[in-house]
């Protein structure tokens, strides 16, 4: 039984969408609404479950003392001072001056800026280290990042300008993004289609059972 | 070892840290950074000296001493931190998805309702948040009726900052903006593609009230918008998922809206399928996609600026990938040279 209605309601929930998108009307268009509810009420529940786990495994950690615990303090800091401050000022908390606001503003858009901004430097740390023309085809990536990475801010143009117009880095990292780009992109988006439609036919008829967990 | 090396370093660097960012507040409310300009001239006698330190790496690498990772962390930050202080001028050229973008906008008239999804977090804003604020510039200043929303938790509160900061210049407070009617924000909502699904039908399932917790009905902008059918264009801002791939696929496929891009750089590489395919109208890829969006529609801001530091950023990690190429054909060619004396 525990198998046996999931399993029923990831079938009929997946007949239903297929089914609705070719045919959007009633029943159809009423089921898959009524699933898409669902859908959403489940995913709000996810987003707490997750806060709630982040904050579970933080006080595990930090009860342990295991490596790196003084993070998690500030996670289940920074965590409480949200939720305290966001629910302190009712409906009102996403208005702009509220407490809320101000906490987004100056301390979590920072920090996460902060989080991405340092990506920079581990990319081109990683492709000083690691982006090698070791072979014919890794040469010609690395001639095509050229050309790209030149080709997509102004100083390409400034460094191509004696080349004839066609030739100029901009030009050449345009064809590059629309043809041998897309190209690639287009087999790889319908590769990762073919695999989805089996994958998803597997779930449906009820083959692929891994996401139950157990055996 | 490497745990007792990475803790010695922590406390230095964490008060390091937090002196700079004192450093850099105080000089940005005591408005220091106005006497921090470097003129065209001293520009590029700093750009000649970086230029010649690199090549001087290039020769010790050439010698046999290839310079470590913290080098490259060093001449990256010069190159985006030094051209902030720069006033040195690039022509920007507008990419074809760019001016395509431009050219579906320009097709709307006065009063259009624009749907504006704003899926990214504060992470992807430097990229993102340029494309936002020129986007409401242009919209208000056309007249259109903006609509906000976001399938990410964070991205109303982006379109927030970035209306804020459009709101409060001088241009557009004499024309008396007023929220419900010019524009609306209708906040997050959870369930990703099932809330595109979703608005098909429509919207005030998935938005029975806007970000502030005003009933839809009871705004003017929205009180005759039923679902896509009702929408003339949508602009969407994306950083992953979900984003513009699902804006595509359930939105534009099945319910037939015209719709314009703004991506992160790395994103944009997969949304050339769409766009060659009419799925989409334009894109902007990136922060030189925003750079290029400010410079056709007039609104020069953010985008344009850092182009200097993109510019100079990209060169360096070029010119730090032939330094690396050289020190690996080197290494190489010693291998080679002696296994040849061995055998």
């Amino acid at each position: 039984m525990r198998r046996d209605i999931p399993l029923l309601i990831t079938g009929i929930a997946g007949v239903v969408f297929i089914v609705q998108y070719f045919i959007p009307h009633f029943p159809f268009n009423r089921f898959s609404n009524w699933f898409s509810d669902w859908f959403s009420i489940v995913a709000a529940c996810a987003i707490w479950l997750g806060a709630l786990n982040l904050f579970k495994l933080s006080l595990e950690k930090i009860h342990a003392r295991r490596e790196g615990w003084g993070y998690a303090v500030i996670t289940i800091v920074c965590f409480l001072l949200m939720t305290v401050v966001g629910f302190s000022e009712g409906r009102d908390y996403s208005k702009v001056g509220t407490g809320f606001d101000w906490l987004y503003n100056y301390v979590y858009s920072p920090l996460s800026s902060t989080m991405f901004a340092i990506l920079a430097f581990f990319v081109a740390s990683a492709s000083y280290r690691a982006f090698r023309a070791r072979n014919f085809e890794a040469t010609l990536l690395l001639i095509a990042a050229f050309l790209v990475m030149l080709g997509r801010v102004p100083i390409g143009d400034l460094l191509s300008g004696f080349m004839p117009p066609g030739m100029r880095l901009s030009q050449l990292a345009t064809w590059i993004m629309q043809f041998p780009n897309t190209a690639g992109q287009r087999a790889i988006l319908i590769g990762i289609s073919l695999g989805i439609v089996s994958s998803s036919l597997r779930l449906i008829l009820g083959i692929e059972r891994s996401y139950l967990g157990g055996d | 070892m490497e745990h007792g090396a990475k803790s010695r370093y922590e406390i230095p660097v964490l008060i390091a840290v937090v002196t700079l960012t004192l450093v850099i507040y105080v000089a940005r409310h005591a408005e220091w950074f106005g006497y921090l300009q470097l003129s065209a001239g001293l520009s590029l006698i700093l750009m000649l000296l970086v230029a010649g330190s690199l090549i001087w790496i290039l020769i010790r690498t050439l010698d046999g001493n290839p310079a470590g990772r913290r080098m490259v962390f060093l001449y990256v930050a010069v190159a985006v931190v030094l051209p902030l202080s720069m006033q040195l001028t690039q022509k920007i050229e507008v990419t074809p998805e760019v001016n395509q973008l431009y050219r579906g906008l320009q097709a709307l008239p006065h009063g259009a309702k624009v749907l504006a999804t704003f899926d990214y977090d504060p992470g992807s804003a430097a990229e993102l948040q340029p494309m936002a604020e020129t986007f409401f510039k242009y919209a208000f200043d056309r007249g259109f009726k903006v609509i906000i929303m976001g399938l990410w938790p964070q991205g109303p509160a982006q379109a927030n900052m970035a209306l804020t900061k459009v709101l409060s210049e001088e241009r557009y407070k004499v024309k008396s903006l007023r929220y419900g009617v010019d524009y609306v924000n209708l906040g997050f909502q959870s369930g990703n593609e099932f809330v595109i699904q979703r608005m098909g039908g429509e919207f005030k399932s998935m938005f029975p009230t806007d970000y502030n917790g005003t009933p839809y009905d009871s705004l003017p902008i929205i009180r005759n918008v039923k679902n896509f059918s009702n929408i003339d264009y949508s602009f969407n801002l994306s950083a992953g998922y979900p984003g513009t791939k699902e804006w595509v696929l359930v939105g534009v496929d099945q319910f037939g809206f015209k719709m314009g891009a703004g991506n992160t750089a790395v994103q944009t590489t997969g949304m050339y399928p769409y766009l060659r395919s009419g799925q989409l109208i334009g894109i902007l890829g990136g922060m030189s996609g925003a750079a290029e969006f400010e410079e056709i529609t007039k609104y020069r801001g953010k985008g344009t600026k850092f182009m200097l530091s993109q510019s100079f950023s990209h060169v360096v990690v070029v010119v730090f990938i032939i330094i690396g190429n050289v020190a690996y054909i080197m290494f190489e060619r010693g291998r080679a040279t002696e296994k040849k004396k061995k055998a």
